[in-house]
C-alpha cells in the first residue's frame, strides 16, 4: 500500500488517466478563472482606490459585455460536459469478457466471492490487465465500494445489485474504502485491492479453490427444494430455468422482464414482485430464509444453467463428485 | 436611492432632556421584547439564537478537527465523532445558514429598504422566531440526550432502521424549524409585491430585495417537501411502514430523491441572500451603482428555477440511471452560468469606482475569491466521469464549505458589520474588524484548502480514523481551523463591546444609497417619520451622501 505521502494518488487501472484527464481540464478552468477575478479585483481595488469624495461616473453596463462572459463559460462548460459524460459512459460499461466477482457489504466488512468459489474478507485478489466486474449488494445499509487508485467509486444497496468495473494497470496493494456512512464503524470498513501478475493471481485462486459458486449454489437449489416445483418433467409447478439468464421473460398483464442478475435476485428473495405469465404465484419467497451470500452462489448457479441441466429431483443434495460448473454461455 | 426625504430622518435633532426614541429604547424589560412585532427588534432576537447555534455548530467542528489531528481515533469514541459531525452538519445547516441572512439581515433591513413600516404579517414574523426557538430547542435536547448519528443527510435505511439514536426527535426539530423559513419566505413575498414605496417599482430594487426574493420562492416551494419527507421518515421508523427500507418494501434512493430535491435548492436558499448582501456592498464600497442590475437580478431567478432540477448530481454513485446521471450533469453546468455572470458583474462594478477598503467590503471580496473557487469546484462535481472518484470524499467537502463558509458566512459578516451601525447606532471597531476579516480569509482558505487535495487522494468524509499518509493535510486543516476559530470569536466581543462603548454611528456612515440608510440610527419603531419616495434608479449615489462621511 502506499505509506507515503503522495500529492497526486497513484493511477493503476485503465480508467485513472482519463479521469485525471477531466480532472486537469477541470483544474486548468477554474485556475484561469480564479486568477483572472482575484487579479482584477485587485487592480480595481488598488487602481480604483478611494482617494477623494468625489463620486465616480455611474455605468449601468454592456450588453456586449454580458454576452462574452455568457458565452464564453457556457462553450467551456459544454465541452467539460461532452469529454466527462464520453469518459463516465467508457466507466460504466464493462467489457463483455471481464471477470465476475462478488461484492457484499455489511457492517462492517466486504465479503468477495470469486465464481470459482474463493472467498475473502476485505481483501480482493485480482489479475493485472483482465477487466474485472463486480457485483455488489449489501445485507444491511448502504455502503459505497471505492478504490482512489482505480478512480471508481459505486453505492452499494441493500434490495438489489449495482455493478462497478475496472482493469487494474499495476500490480501492488490498494486501498479500498467504504465511502457511505453506514454507522459506528464506517471509517474501519477498509480494505486492500491486492492486484497481482496473472500468474500469481492462478497460483492464489488454486490454494484458495473451494468448490465453485456455481456449484455451492447448485447444492443450495437441491437443499432448499428449489428442484421440486423448478424440475424440467411434466409435474414442474413452476418454469423451467434453463438458458434463463439475460432472456426476455413474458409476465403477467403482458409486461415483460429481462432475467438480468436483478431479476433472478427478486425472483428468488420476492418472487411475487413479477409473476412469470401462466403460473400461479406459488412461490415461496425466501427473503430471510437465505443469506445474500447465498443469493449470489444461486444467481451464479441460474447463470449457468443450461438445457438439460436441470437436475433430477430424486438427485441427493450432494452433486456428483466430478460435477463441474458449465462455463457460462457467452 | 434617493428620495424625498423628511428632515427629521436626515438630521436627527439632538435632544439635550431625553434621548431621540428609536426602535430600542422605546420599551425596555424581558416583555417588551419577547412580545415585539417589530421587525427590527426580532431580527434582533435572531442574531441571538443564531449566533448561539453557530458558536454550538463551531463547538462540534472544533472537537472533530482536534480528532482528525492524528489517524488513529483516539480523542472521542466512534459513535461520539459520528454524533459530532451530524450535529455540527444539522446545526449549521438548518440552525444558522439557512436562517442567518434572511431572518436577520433581511428582517432587520427588507422592509427599510422598500420604504415600509413592517413586513406584511408582523406577528406572523414574531410566530416564526418562536417556531425556530422550538425547533432549536427540540434538537439542543435530542443532542443533550444523547445525540444522533446519521449524519445531516439522514440517508435511510441507516436513519430509518438501524441507528439507535434520537433521530425521530431531530427530525421533528428540522421539521418544526423548516415552517420557520416557510414563513418568513411567505412574508417577504407578500411584502415585496405589495408594500414598496411610492415609485419603488422592481427595477428600482436593491439587488438584495432580488435574491431575498428569489430565495423566498424556493424556500415555499422546497420546504414543503423536507417536511414531507422527514415525516415519511418518521412513518417509516415508528410504524415500521415500509418506504425507504428495502427489507419493508420501500426504496432507499426514493429517500434520496426527496432528500435532494429540497437540499440543493437549499443551498442556493442560503447562498442567494449571500449574492444579494455582497451587491449592496459592492456598491456602497465603490459608490457605483452595480454593473449590469438587470442581469444580476435575473441570475438570481435563473438560479432559483434551475436549481430544482439538478438534485441528481448528489446521487451520480447512488444507483441512478445513467441517463438521468447525463441530465443532471448537463444542468447541473449550466447551473454555474448565472452564478458566473454574477462574479463578472460584482468585478465590473470596481471598475472606475471609488472603492474603499472597510471591513464590510473585505468580507464581499473575500467572497467574491471564495465563492468563485467554491462554484468552479462544482463543476468537478457536475463532470460525471470526475463526481465518480470524488464524491463523499474530503472534496466534496472542501466545495461546499467554499461555497457556505466562504460564501454565506463571510457574506453574513460582511452584511453584519454594514449594517451594525443602523441595527445599533454604533459603529464598530474599525481595525479589530479588518483584522479579524484578514484573519478569516486566511485561516479559512488554510482550513479547507488541502481538503481539495484530500479529496482527490481518497479521503472519505465522514472518518473517524484514517490511513496514515492522510496525516499531513489534516494537520494543516486542523491548524487552520484554529485560526478560524480567533477569527469568529474576535467579533463576537468587539461587536459585543461596541454596544457600550463604540462611537455613534449616524444615519448614513458609509454615504450609502438605500432607503435604510435615509433614516436615523438605529431607526424609528416606524422606520421612517414620512413614507419615502423614490424617484431615481437604484444605487444613486449624490453629493449628499459623500457628504456624509467626511
Ligand atoms: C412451491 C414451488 C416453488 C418452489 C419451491 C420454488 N419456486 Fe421458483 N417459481 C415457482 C413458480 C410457480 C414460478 C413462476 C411464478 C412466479 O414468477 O412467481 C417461479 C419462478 C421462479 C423464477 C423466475 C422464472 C422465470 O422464468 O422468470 C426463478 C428464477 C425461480 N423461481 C427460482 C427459484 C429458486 C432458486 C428456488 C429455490 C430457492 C425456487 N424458485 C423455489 C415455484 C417455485
Ligand atoms: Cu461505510
Ligand atoms: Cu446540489
Amino acid at each position: 500500500m502506499e505509506a507515503d505521502f503522495e500529492l497526486f494518488p497513484a493511477q493503476a487501472s485503465t480508467i485513472a488517466p482519463l479521469v485525471d484527464g477531466v480532472f486537469w481540464e477541470l483544474t486548468a478552468v477554474t485556475a484561469f478563472f480564479t486568477v483572472l477575478i482575484a487579479v482584477m479585483i485587485m487592480v480595481f481595488a488598488i487602481k480604483y482606490r478611494r482617494r477623494s469624495q468625489e463620486l465616480p461616473r455611474r455605468i449601468e453596463g454592456s450588453l456586449r459585455l454580458e454576452l462574452f462572459w455568457t458565452i464564453v463559460p457556457l462553450v467551456i462548460v459544454m465541452y467539460l460536459f461532452y469529454h466527462s459524460t464520453s469518459v463516465y459512459f467508457t466507466m460504466i460499461t464493462p467489457p463483455a469478457d471481464a471477470m465476475d466477482v462478488y461484492v457484499v457489504g455489511r457492517q462492517w466488512m466486504w465479503a468477495m466471492q470469486h465464481t470459482g468459489g474463493q472467498r475473502e474478507i476485505n481483501t480482493l485478489h485480482v489479475p493485472v490487465g483482465r477487466p474485472v466486474k463486480l457485483t455488489m449488494t449489501s445485507q444491511d445499509v448502504i455502503h459505497s465500494f471505492f478504490v482512489p487508485a482505480f478512480r471508481i467509486k459505486q453505492d452499494v444497496l441493500p434490495g438489489r445489485y449495482t455493478t462497478l468495473w475496472f482493469q487494474a494497470t499495476r500490480t501492488g496493494k490498494f486501498h479500498l474504502f467504504c465511502t457511505e456512512y453506514c454507522g459506528t464503524n464506517h471509517s474501519t470498513m477498509r480494505g486492500t485491492v491486492h492486484v497481482m501478475e496473472p500468474r500469481d493471481f492462478e497460483l492464489w485462486q488454486e490454494s484458495q479453490a473451494d468448490g465453485s459458486l456455481a456449484a455451492e449454489g447448485r447444492k443450495l437449489f437441491l437443499k432448499l427444494q428449489c428442484v421440486v416445483c423448478h424440475s424440467a418433467d411434466a409435474r414442474a409447478r413452476g418454469p423451467v430455468l434453463e438458458e434463463l439468464y439475460r432472456k426476455d421473460v413474458p409476465l403477467e398483464a403482458g409486461l415483460r422482464a429481462t432475467a438480468d442478475d436483478n431479476y433472478l435476485r427478486e425472483s428468488i428473495l420476492n418472487p411475487r414482485a413479477k409473476i412469470v405469465a401462466g403460473y400461479q404465484p406459488i412461490m415461496p419467497p425466501y427473503e430471510g430464509e437465505v443469506t445474500e451470500e447465498q443469493v449470489i452462489q444461486l444467481v451464479a448457479y441460474l447463470k449457468t444453467l443450461g438445457r438439460g441441466q436441470t437436475p433430477l429431483r430424486v438427485e441427493a443434495t450432494q452433486p456428483p463428485a466430478a460435477y463441474r460448473a458449465p462455463e457460462p454461455p457467452k | 436611492m434617493s428620495t424625498v426625504l423628511t428632515p427629521e430622518a436626515a438630521e436627527p435633532k439632538p435632544d439635550a432632556v431625553r434621548p431621540r426614541e428609536h426602535y430600542l429604547n422605546v420599551r425596555f424589560g424581558i416583555a417588551s421584547w419577547l412580545l415585539t412585532v417589530d421587525h427590527k427588534r426580532i431580527a434582533i432576537l435572531y442574531v441571538v439564537g443564531i449566533t448561539l447555534m453557530f458558536f454550538v455548530g463551531g463547538a462540534a467542528a472544533t472537537i472533530v478537527r482536534v480528532e482528525l489531528m492524528t489517524p488513529a481515533g483516539d480523542l472521542v469514541s466512534r459513535d461520539d465523532y459520528n454524533k459530532l459531525f451530524t450535529a455540527h452538519g444539522i446545526i449549521m445547516v438548518f440552525f444558522y445558514l439557512i436562517p442567518a441572512i434572511p431572518a436577520v439581515l433581511g428582517n432587520f433591513v427588507l422592509p427599510m429598504m422598500l420604504g415600509a413600516r413592517d413586513l406584511a404579517f408582523p406577528k406572523l414574523n414574531l410566530l416564526s422566531w418562536y417556531i425556530y426557538v422550538a425547533g432549536g430547542v427540540f434538537t439542543i435536547v435530542a443532542l443533550l440526550a444523547g445525540g444522533i448519528d446519521t449524519g445531516w443527510t439522514f440517508y435511510t435505511p441507516y436513519s430509518s432502521a438501524d441507528s439507535h439514536t434520537h433521530v425521530i426527535v431531530t427530525a421533528l426539530g428540522i421539521l418544526i424549524v423548516g415552517f420557520s423559513s416557510i414563513l418568513t419566505g411567505l412574508n417577504f413575498v407578500v411584502t415585496i409585491h405589495t408594500m414598496r414605496a411610492p415609485g419603488l417599482t422592481w427595477f428600482r430594487l436593491p439587488l438584495f430585495v432580488w435574491s431575498s426574493y428569489a430565495t423566498s420562492l424556493i424556500i415555499l416551494l422546497g420546504t414543503p417537501v423536507l417536511a414531507i419527507t422527514v415525516v415519511l421518515l418518521a412513518v417509516e421508523r415508528i410504524w415500521g411502514v415500509g418506504i425507504f427500507d428495502p427489507a419493508i418494501g420501500g426504496d432507499p434512493l426514493l429517500f434520496q430523491h426527496l432528500f435532494w430535491f429540497y437540499s440543493h435548492p437549499a443551498v442556493y436558499i442560503m447562498v442567494l441572500p449571500a449574492m444579494g448582501v455582497v451587491s449592496e456592498l459592492v456598491a456602497a464600497f465603490s459608490r457605483k451603482n452595480v454593473f449590469g442590475y438587470h442581469f444580476i437580478a435575473f441570475a438570481s431567478i435563473a438560479i432559483a428555477v434551475l436549481g430544482f432540477l439538478v438534485w441528481g448530481h448528489h446521487m451520480f454513485v447512488a444507483g441512478i440511471s445513467p441517463y438521468a446521471s447525463l441530465i443532471f450533469s448537463l444542468i447541473s453546468f449550466l447551473v454555474a452560468i448565472p452564478s458566473a455572470i454574477k462574479v463578472f458583474n460584482w468585478t465590473a462594478t470596481l471598475y472606475q469606482g471609488s472603492v474603499s477598503w472597510q471591513t464590510p467590503m473585505l468580507y464581499a471580496l473575500g467572497f467574491i475569491g471564495l465563492f468563485t473557487i467554491g462554484g468552479l469546484t462544482g463543476l468537478f462535481l457536475a463532470a460525471l466521469a470526475v463526481d465518480l472518484h470524488v464524491s463523499d470524499t474530503y472534496f466534496i467537502v472542501a466545495h461546499f464549505h467554499y461555497i457556505m463558509v466562504g460564501g454565506t458566512v463571510m457574506a453574513y459578516m460582511g452584511g453584519l458589520h454594514y449594517w451594525w451601525p443602523k441595527m445599533t447606532g454604533k459603529m464598530y471597531p474599525e481595525w479589530w474588524g479588518r483584522f479579524s476579516a484578514i484573519l478569516i480569509f486566511f485561516g479559512f482558505n488554510l482550513t479547507f484548502f488541502p481538503q481539495f487535495v484530500l479529496g482527490y487522494q481518497g479521503m472519505p468524509r465522514r472518518y473517524h480514523e484514517y490511513v496514515a499518509e492522510f496525516q499531513i493535510l489534516n494537520v494543516m486543516s486542523t491548524a487552520g481551523a484554529s485560526i478560524l476559530a480567533v477569527g469568529y470569536v474576535v467579533p463576537l466581543i468587539y461587536l459585543l463591546w461596541s454596544l457600550g462603548y463604540a462611537k455613534d454611528a449616524g444615519p448614513n456612515p458609509w454615504g450609502a444609497t438605500g432607503l435604510e440608510w435615509q433614516t436615523p440610527s438605529p431607526p424609528p419603531t416606524d422606520n421612517f417619520a414620512k413614507t419615502p419616495v423614490v424617484v431615481n434608479p437604484p444605487y444613486t449615489f449624490t453629493a449628499k451622501e459623500a457628504e456624509v462621511v467626511g
